[in-house]
């Protein structure tokens, strides 16, 4: 089997732009469970509302199209009354650190048994290019019309410090590393948080000097520090670059768990 | 056979939902329903199912739905505000033909009001308060007995119709202890099996109702609350498929309204008829027993909604109905829709019951 | 046979507890009807608590007590705010280690917290005293029967104490 025998072909086309950075995070999703050798009846997605909770739709297995936050909830009561099934939860950054902040951080408290998979691309990308809690300062979107005012959210730095078990990050250009960090999320015994970096060229590239999708592909790659590289800079006493953000395995621990198959 | 209990209306609720096999309690502490989610805590553990403590009402709601997706016999138990919370999801339960119950234990409004206080001030809220066109099914205990036999009931019709049921409890049901007969057992109907190879969300049997195809038995069924295709796929942009889904999931509650009706009817041929459910029960049947006058009729509703109409029409003497409810009329609304005659509100605000004094004042006062 | 009886107390006493057993006591052990109610919220924590039961040979239509027509009330703010409009015929048992006010109605008054605290050395079981010596003072209930709900109702390991308490309020209830 391979990624591909987990899609609903008569589902497809989907829906998502040219350009968008969604399709390779559900491959890289897709190839990790694949990997796992689980079944597809043994296996649910969940999500919430916006691009990133279309992906469910796609896929041919048990899966729960939610309300706009609440994916973490649904999935809660999924994987605590029937803790033989595989949970996976694909969410975006408006979805679970805007509405769902809440969900997110008491999700991560529990350290409930899933995975969660979250297609950052720093915009409210299905209603139109809206400013959402990851917006970086200064940027451009249909609500910062003259930049964003507000401070960002790291949402690996939320998802560790509320309780994890399993936190890493990386972007659409880091196939491999994403698809890895997938699978050593869904292999973690309790909550496992992976945040996707994506390009959005219609809502938030346009907007925002990446003209080209590949514009804004490269600025991931170039703008992305390794979490290694990070600690040898700390180590070192050295200042960090303050135009990037970290990639790489950042949390992984063994706290006590909830809905874990016995 | 029968065992005597003394018991609190809100662990006789509990205990009707454990007897009917509920296995999955997904919850957030609120006066004044608290005790159901507390008496959950401990008994569920230990029968095997599931107690989970969401951070809020609205995650309650959508845990209940998750567990129900797997199979589980889901509910969860509020007050006013967390009711308020739950609309959202309740209309994805709604949408999406997931049976789930929801115990309403009603406290004064708006906003915090009355935590300790009871009302029935949520009655529209429960059948209109999430958006959109839907319908659901809601059930009002009178007693101790009936918390405990309506909550069976609840459980009973969510998975029959695949709708979300409402127990409208209110504080004074809930709060009271008195004698309740426990039985050995009680009926239990399950879901509608899923036919294989038919698309999850197509009706075809008369009652409108699909099969239920329980995730992780290879269904690979996609659940969403977007308007979707009998596939389950969303279809958000068609009017004739959206008209066509929204009336059948009206339609398999309102068609089976005589099915779902469940009252009493006493001295039919009285030309006052109080018509209560709920609390204010307990006072006209206190008024009912001291007069014992044939002129007095009175419909003791259980089924709220859909509203059995058709019990109005068996007083065909009636010239006035009189309704006493806590709140400013929100059933003798509904019941001035169904009738000719006059209806007379009888409204109590502030937390307590309707006496017996206040229900012969109306009474007389335009006899 | 209607009986409507009132209990009050401050928060802690077991005012709620009292009411619940007795009600028990009828359901349970003497095949009668009894519905019990309460003053939930703040003001039941600290300041004056409040419950009532009703115990009926036939079904109880309106729940809510009125007129009670025997109180019980263990202390001062309790007696002001639900027992000092009590008429006869009504009968009111009074803690009189914590109650000044006299009612105008016919009073049994109970030392029940300070025969607690000296011959069973726990003022905690003064709310038991009262149960005895309400049952000895009109027979809502049998003896036998309050005896089982005590049981019934206590927390482990403290029976005999309460059965104890329950005696010494039979004794002191016992009306001449």
């Amino acid at each position: 089997m391979s990624f591909e025998d987990w899609y609903r072909q008569d589902r497809l086309p989907h829906i998502y732009c040219a350009g968008c950075g969604n399709g390779t995070i559900i491959n890289c999703t897709l190839a990790a469970v694949d990997s796992m050798g689980w079944k597809k009846e043994e296996t649910v997605f969940v999500s919430g509302i916006g691009c990133s909770s279309r992906a469910p739709g796609y896929i041919l297995t048990d899966s729960l199209h939610t309300t706009h936050g609440r994916a973490l909830a649904f999935a809660t009561g999924v994987k605590m009354a029937k803790p033989d099934l595989h949970v996976v939860v694909f969410t975006g950054d408006g979805d679970l650190a805007a509405i769902g902040g809440n969900h997110f951080i008491h999700a991560c408290r529990r350290n409930i048994d899933m995975t969660v998979v979250c297609m950052n691309n720093q915009i409210y990308g299905m209603t139109g290019g809206q400013g959402s809690p990851t917006t970086p300062l200064k940027c451009l979107s249909s609500t910062t019309p003259y930049g964003c005012a507000e401070p960002p959210f790291d949402l690996c730095e939320l998802a560790t410090a509320a309780g994890a078990n399993y936190v890493a990050r990386w972007t659409s250009y880091h196939v491999k590393e994403l698809e890895k960090a997938v699978k050593a999320g869904l292999e973690t015994p309790g909550f496992s948080f992976i945040e996707a970096l994506v390009q959005c060229p219609t809502a938030f590239g346009r907007r925002n000097k990446f003209r080209q999708v590949m514009d804004h592909v490269e600025f991931l790659k170039t703008h992305s520090l390794l979490r290694a590289k990070r600690d040898r800079l700390l180590e070192q006493g050295q200042p960090l670059p303050e135009d990037m953000f970290v990639v790489g395995e950042l949390t992984k621990r063994n706290r006590p768990a909830m809905g874990v198959k016995r | 056979m029968t065992r005597t209990e003394f018991w609190q209306g809100n662990t006789a609720c509990a205990e009707g939902a454990l007897a009917v096999g509920c296995n999955f309690f997904g919850g957030y502490p609120i006066t004044p329903s608290t005790e159901v989610a507390e008496h959950m805590a401990v008994k569920l553990p230990k029968k095997g199912g599931v107690f989970i403590q969401m951070e809020d009402e609205i995650a309650s709601m959508a845990s209940i739905i998750g567990a129900s997706w797997t199979g589980a016999r889901a509910m969860t138990a509020t007050s006013g505000p967390g009711f308020s919370l739950m609309m959202e999801n309740i209309g994805f339960a709604a949408m999406t033909e997931t049976p789930c119950v929801v115990v309403n234990v009603q406290r004064g409004g708006p906003s915090t009001g009355q935590p300790t206080m009871s009302a029935q001030g949520d009655m529209m809220q429960a059948r209109f308060g999430s958006h959109g066109d839907y319908a659901i099914i809601a059930l009002c205990p009178a007693t101790v007995q009936e918390m405990y036999e309506l909550t069976v009931k609840a459980f009973n019709l969510a998975d029959q119709y695949r709708v979300p049921v409402f127990l409208m409890a209110d504080e004074t049901v809930g709060h009271m202890r008195e004698k309740i007969l426990i039985p050995d057992t009680v009926e239990r109907i399950g879901r509608k099996p899923f036919v294989d190879g038919t698309p999850p969300f197509r009706a075809t049997d008369p009652d409108l109702i699909p099969g239920f195809p329980t995730f992780g038995t290879g269904r690979h069924v996609h659940v969403t609350g977007l308007t979707h295709d009998e596939r389950g796929y969303p279809c958000a942009t068609n009017p004739k498929l959206h008209m066509a889904l929204v009336k059948r999931l009206v339609d398999k509650i309102e068609n089976a309204r005589d099915a779902m009706a469940d009252y009493d009817v006493v001295n039919l041929d009285a030309e006052q008829v109080f018509v209560a459910y709920g609390g204010p029960v307990r006072t006209v049947m206190q008024v009912m027993h001291d007069r014992k006058d044939k002129n007095v009729g009175f419909l003791r509703l259980r089924t709220v909604w859909p509203f059995p109409e058709k019990a109005l029409a068996k007083f065909r003497n009636a010239k006035r109905f009189l309704v006493p409810e806590m709140n400013f009329g929100q059933i003798a609304r509904e019941i001035q829709r169904h009738v000719k005659v006059p209806v007379h509100c009888i409204p109590k605000l502030g937390g307590e019951l309707h006496t017996p004094d206040e229900l012969v004042a109306a009474l007389e006062g335009n006899a | 046979m209607r009986n409507e009886i009132r209990f009050s107390g401050f928060g802690g006493q077991g005012i709620i507890l009292s009411a619940v057993i007795i009600g028990r006591a009828a359901v349970m052990y003497d095949s009668k009807f009894a519905v019990q109610t309460q003053v939930y919220g703040p003001e039941a924590r600290g300041g004056a608590s409040m419950s009532a039961v009703i115990i009926d040979d036939d079904p109880i239509l309106y729940p809510k007590v009125a007129n009670p027509n025997i109180y019980v009330i263990m202390s001062q703010e309790g007696f002001e705010k639900y027992g000092a409009a009590a008429e006869d015929p009504a009968v009111m048992l009074i803690d009189s280690t914590l109650v000044h006010s006299r009612p105008k109605c016919r009073c049994i008054e109970v030392p029940a917290t300070r025969e607690a605290k000296q011959t069973l050395k726990k003022d905690i079981v003064a709310n038991i005293v009262m149960l005895g010596a309400l049952v000895a003072a009109t027979h809502v209930v049998s003896g036998e029967s309050l005896k089982k709900a005590i049981l019934d109702s206590v927390p482990k390991g403290t029976e005999d104490l309460n059965l104890k308490a329950m005696q010494l309020g039979l004794q002191l209830g016992k009306q001449p």
